[in-house]
């Protein structure tokens, strides 16, 4: 078990913000990296963030080579840092990184407040920067100030909710994300409706969708506005097909009806550029509309701290080591961009928490960063820019890979990914089959970049022959 | 027996409750719906109006001006967030031009104070976002945004805390006169649970429904024909794409819609005018937002609508007459209609208030000021306080170290202290009202199921029976298989 807090620091090596399986990965690896001080601040009242309620199984196939359920995950996580002293502040809400709190609004009710002025840090002695400040609360420790040199967050994301999406119709309950939808059923133990629609086939909704069923629910269809899903492939099979429960691509929910719960919704199939067609409509008799329509990086602490964010990530511009744009604030897990698989957010995480704990010793990575472009049919690519003369120059494990994670913009089969150097390839990688909502990797070997001559990187899609796009590795 | 019933408890519903509470009366209000402010109130601009845009000579010019000098004071003194930015009314068109050296004279004669007529280059000096298209604006200082729901609870409360009785859920179905065959010398009114109510004077406050309450008593000289509107509401991301209320001219092609910043922190973004058969269609349509979305971008050149958290639509209590109606019933001098509040209704309710006071004096109740009012109300806001005092009120109850809503950090103190205020929500959408608890940009996403749980344990109702809003809006079915008669608690 994870050491409670007896008494804050003065300062802290590494301070993690969010116990979930980021924050957890990237402590442990924090400690193993070094850092003797280190902090996890948690919202909740206990660890593991949203795999407490996925109660479901598929975790770990990857990280820890067996099939686990969500709470399973988050215990192994726990039980890996038993031998360490890392610390966890539970119920603890982090309000503001650097900044005093600004909450707007304020100035409504009668006039500001005189704020207190932040005393100049001065720089530290091991990294060269002031430590950083978390403002936090807590029922406990009241409204506090903590310092430390190289912050991880780890906060997670949230669900896109009704308005991002502007379903038209009347508001009343029976309007639920799937996350809250599955809160209650799995830990508040309540079952939401009986006969039920989802829009959008990401994960969550599909494991819903077998949910709820099981829970003794009709779940009437699975709407998707695009022409293919976004959900996992074992997903579409395990929750939606072995229930017989119909995937409607290409359709939307173009009007929610009931006054104080909900009565119907109508379903209308949508064109090439995402418009209902008149005349489709098909009205369906339920209780309940589950949206399971995106992921939002939670990252309005990140915004209110200046830190950049990437528009098609949501979530901050990192290098290949995690680090932001503000020297010694990392980001890792769902916060820098949405997974599809918690295996790959702790595998993230443990190169944050490496990284940080190099930074709160003094060795942080420098030298040349180049981002990385964009070619056709990449959607993002994590990190944006990499360091590539860090190998072999003690910032870095001469031999560990450079890991890239990217999405294509659509789904295609028989390509390749190339890697561009100006206008001359490093690499390619085929792949039978890729799609959006299938989050794809590539390990760089750090000797294919060392000495990149341009100045740039590209990252492409293309089109490769049958013959030579093999299997997906 | 009561000497006053207020029936409907929207703002004019509750700014009459409040005036008449400083007087020696035994008051009580009905209301339909179980949380107050439900109805135009909750969905409307939150706009108070400057007043250059009614009739000179009107009862809405006089009601709109007298109205927003006594808000500022009412606001201030029950702690309701009202903030003075000001707005702009732009032009386009020579024709435009016209309009708002028009509104300009008007707002003169109304006794508007501060208004000027500015050039395109003054205009985009005080707001840089403006379209390219604006060639002049408007610019009434006076303008203000207030919090509409906070504004008729803080009243609603003021009211009730100083003797008022307040049935929520009860919707008045039934009125017998004094001077009908039964020769009682009050009123009988019967609410939808059955229960009577004597009283000798009465205020119709019911809005959208006030022409099926007057009817009640024999009344037919005035109609509702409701008018929908729609809105966007973004986040706070987005809260400083404008700092004045951005008004468009009305033309033959619309009303115009508006932009404006809210008290707190967001952007709202319409209405719409349709009208309706139905007073409680408050449905949102494709065809609206799209209409509003298009409308509002030539104010601005990049409203970020990818920042949409909610759509709502509100409607108003349009009456067959051009003005407020603010009178006594032909039927009876004891039975006042506060009826036809439209826009600027929100800005006018107290002034309206103060009229109905007048009236009910007339006819005889006697007004006698009490020596021992309570108007004090103070709200905790936890995100408003410094880091000092935020440790303070921690040190003092630990629940305000709790934010349970994430998004517009509200915690577990301030949701407790509303579910113990004087009016207690009894539903996810109250509680949003009454402390901003799930008001954010996840809507509740995340805290739905927190607050729920808070709202059970508060004011000790089964887990099933907490709904999301008015009853009947129920959030959860039946227990989970193998969790027996109660849910499990979460881990």
């Amino acid at each position: 078990m994870l050491k409670t807090v007896k008494q804050l620091r003065d300062c802290y090596d590494v301070l993690i913000i969010g116990g979930g399986p980021a924050g957890l990965a990237a402590a442990r690896a924090a400690w193993d990296g070094g850092a003797r001080q280190v902090l996890i601040i948690e919202r909740d009242s206990a660890p593991g963030g949203i795999l407490n309620q996925c109660i479901h199984n598929g975790f770990g196939l990857h990280y820890f080579h067996e099939e686990l359920t969500g709470p399973e995950y988050a215990g192994r996580c726990l039980d890996e840092l038993a031998d360490t002293e890392v610390e966890l502040l539970l119920n603890t809400m982090v309000l503001s990184l650097d900044e005093l709190p600004q909450e707007p609004g304020r100035e409504a009710l009668g006039g500001l407040l005189p704020e207190p002025v932040l005393a100049t840090l001065n720089p530290d002695p091991l990294t060269g920067h002031p430590a950083h400040r978390v403002f936090a609360a807590s029922p406990e420790w009241g409204s506090i100030c903590l310092k430390s040199r190289a912050v991880i967050l780890a906060m997670g994301c949230r669900e896109r909710s009704r308005g991002a999406i502007r379903i038209p119709g009347t508001r009343p309950a029976g309007v639920l994300t799937a996350g809250a939808a599955q809160r209650y059923v799995n830990l508040e133990g309540w079952q939401i409706g009986r006969r039920v629609v989802i829009l959008g086939s990401g994960d969550i909704g599909l494991i819903m969708a077998r949910r709820l069923t099981l829970e003794g629910a009709k779940v009437l269809a699975c709407v998707e506005l695009m022409p293919y899903s976004s959900g996992l492939r074992r997903n579409l099979v395990q929750c939606l097909d072995d229930f017989g429960i119909p995937l409607l691509l290409s359709h939307t929910v173009t009007e929610i009806r009931g006054r104080r719960r909900v009565t119907g919704v109508t379903v209308c199939q949508v064109d090439t550029s995402r418009q209902p067609v008149a005349g489709t409509e098909q009205d369906f008799d339920c209780d309940t509309l589950l949206l399971s329509v995106g992921l939002l990086p939670e990252n309005e602490l990140t915004r209110a701290a200046h830190i950049p964010l990437d528009p098609r990530t949501r979530g901050a511009y990192v290098y290949e080591n995690m680090e932001t744009a503000s020297a010694g604030v990392f980001a890792c897990g769902n916060v820098a961009h949405v997974h599809d698989l918690v295996d790959y957010v702790s595998e993230e995480s443990q190169r944050a928490g490496q990284a940080a704990a190099a930074y709160a010793r003094g060795q942080g990575i420098s030298g040349r960063a180049i981002p990385i472009q964009h070619g056709t049919g990449i959607g993002y690519t994590v990190p944006q820019s990499i360091h590539v003369d860090a190998a072999g120059t003690g910032q870095r494990d001469p031999a560990a890979a450079i890991n890239l994670f990217f999405r294509v913009t659509r789904p295609q089969e028989h390509v390749s990914i190339a890697l561009y150097d100006g206008d001359s390839c490093l690499k390619r990688w085929p792949r039978l089959r890729v799609a959006p909502g299938e989050m794809e990797r590539l390990q760089l070997p750090p000797a294919l970049l060392h000495g990149c001559g341009s100045g740039s990187l590209t990252l492409a899609l293309e089109h490769a022959a049958p013959e030579e796009a093999g299997k997906n590795d | 027996m009561y000497d006053c019933t207020i029936i409907g408890c929207g703002i004019t519903g509750a700014a009459a409750a409040y005036l008449l509470s400083h007087y020696s009366l035994r008051l009580l209000m009905l209301e339909a719906a179980n949380d107050v402010a439900n109805g135009s109130t909750k969905a409307n601009s939150a706009i108070l109006h400057a007043g250059f845009d009614p009739e000179p000579g009107s009862l809405m010019a006089r009601a709109n001006v007298r109205g927003v000098e006594m808000a500022a004071e009412i606001c201030r003194r029950l702690d309701v967030p009202r903030l003075n930015c000001g707005a702009l009314v732009l032009a386009f068109s020579p024709d435009d031009q016209h309009t708002i050296r028009e509104l300009y004279a008007r707002g003169l004669a109304n006794g508007v104070p501060g208004l000027r007529l500015l050039s395109a280059q003054e205009a985009r000096q005080s707001e840089p976002y403006l379209a390219d298209t604006v060639t002049g604006a408007l610019l009434a200082p006076s303008s203000s945004i207030v919090d509409p729901w906070e504004y008729a609870l803080a009243m609603a409360e003021t009211a009730v805390k100083n003797g008022l009785a307040l049935g929520l859920g009860r919707a008045v179905r039934r009125i017998v006169r004094p001077d009908s065959p039964s020769g009682k010398d009050y009123f009988e009114l019967t609410d939808s649970q059955g229960q009577s109510y004597q009283s000798r004077f009465v205020i119709n406050a019911a809005g959208v429904h006030s022409d099926q309450v007057h009817a009640m008593i024999g009344g037919h000289n005035f109609h509702i024909h409701p008018v929908r509107g729609q809105y966007f509401l973004l986040d706070k991301n987005a809260g400083r794409t404008c700092s004045h209320t951005l008004f468009q001219c009305p033309t033959a092609a619309g009303k115009g819609v508006l932009v404006s910043p809210t008290v707190h922190g967001n952007l709202i973004i319409g209405p719409d005018a349709e009208a309706v058969a139905d007073p409680d269609n408050t449905a949102t349509t494709a065809e609206a937002l799209e209409y509003v979305r298009r409308m509002a971008l030539r104010s601005l050149n990049n409203i970020p609508f990818g920042e949409n958290i909610r759509n709502f639509a509100g409607v108003r209590a349009q009456s067959d007459r051009p003005d407020f109606i603010v009178e006594a019933s032909p039927q009876s001098s004891r039975f006042i209609n506060l009826a036809g509040i439209k826009s600027p209704g929100l800005s006018a309710a107290p002034a309206l208030a103060e009229m109905a006071l007048d009236l009910l004096a007339q006819a005889g109740l006697p007004l006698k000021r009490r020596s021992d009012y309570d108007d004090s109300r103070r709200r905790t806001r936890f995100r408003y306080l410094t880091p000092a005092q935020q440790s303070e009120l921690i040190a003092a109850d630990p629940r305000y170290g709790h934010v349970v809503c994430r998004c517009e950090t509200i915690t577990e103190g301030e949701i407790v202290a509303a579910l113990h205020g004087p009016i207690p929500p009894r539903s996810l959408d109250a509680v949003k009202r009454h402390c901003n608890a799930g008001s954010g940009r996840c809507q509740g996403s995340f805290c739905g199921p927190r607050i729920h749980e808070i709202i059970a344990r508060e004011l000790g109702l089964p887990y099933e029976a907490v709904t999301q809003n008015d009853a009947g809006s129920y959030i959860v079915t039946a227990p989970t298989k193998g969790t027996g008669s109660k849910g499990v608690t979460a881990c």
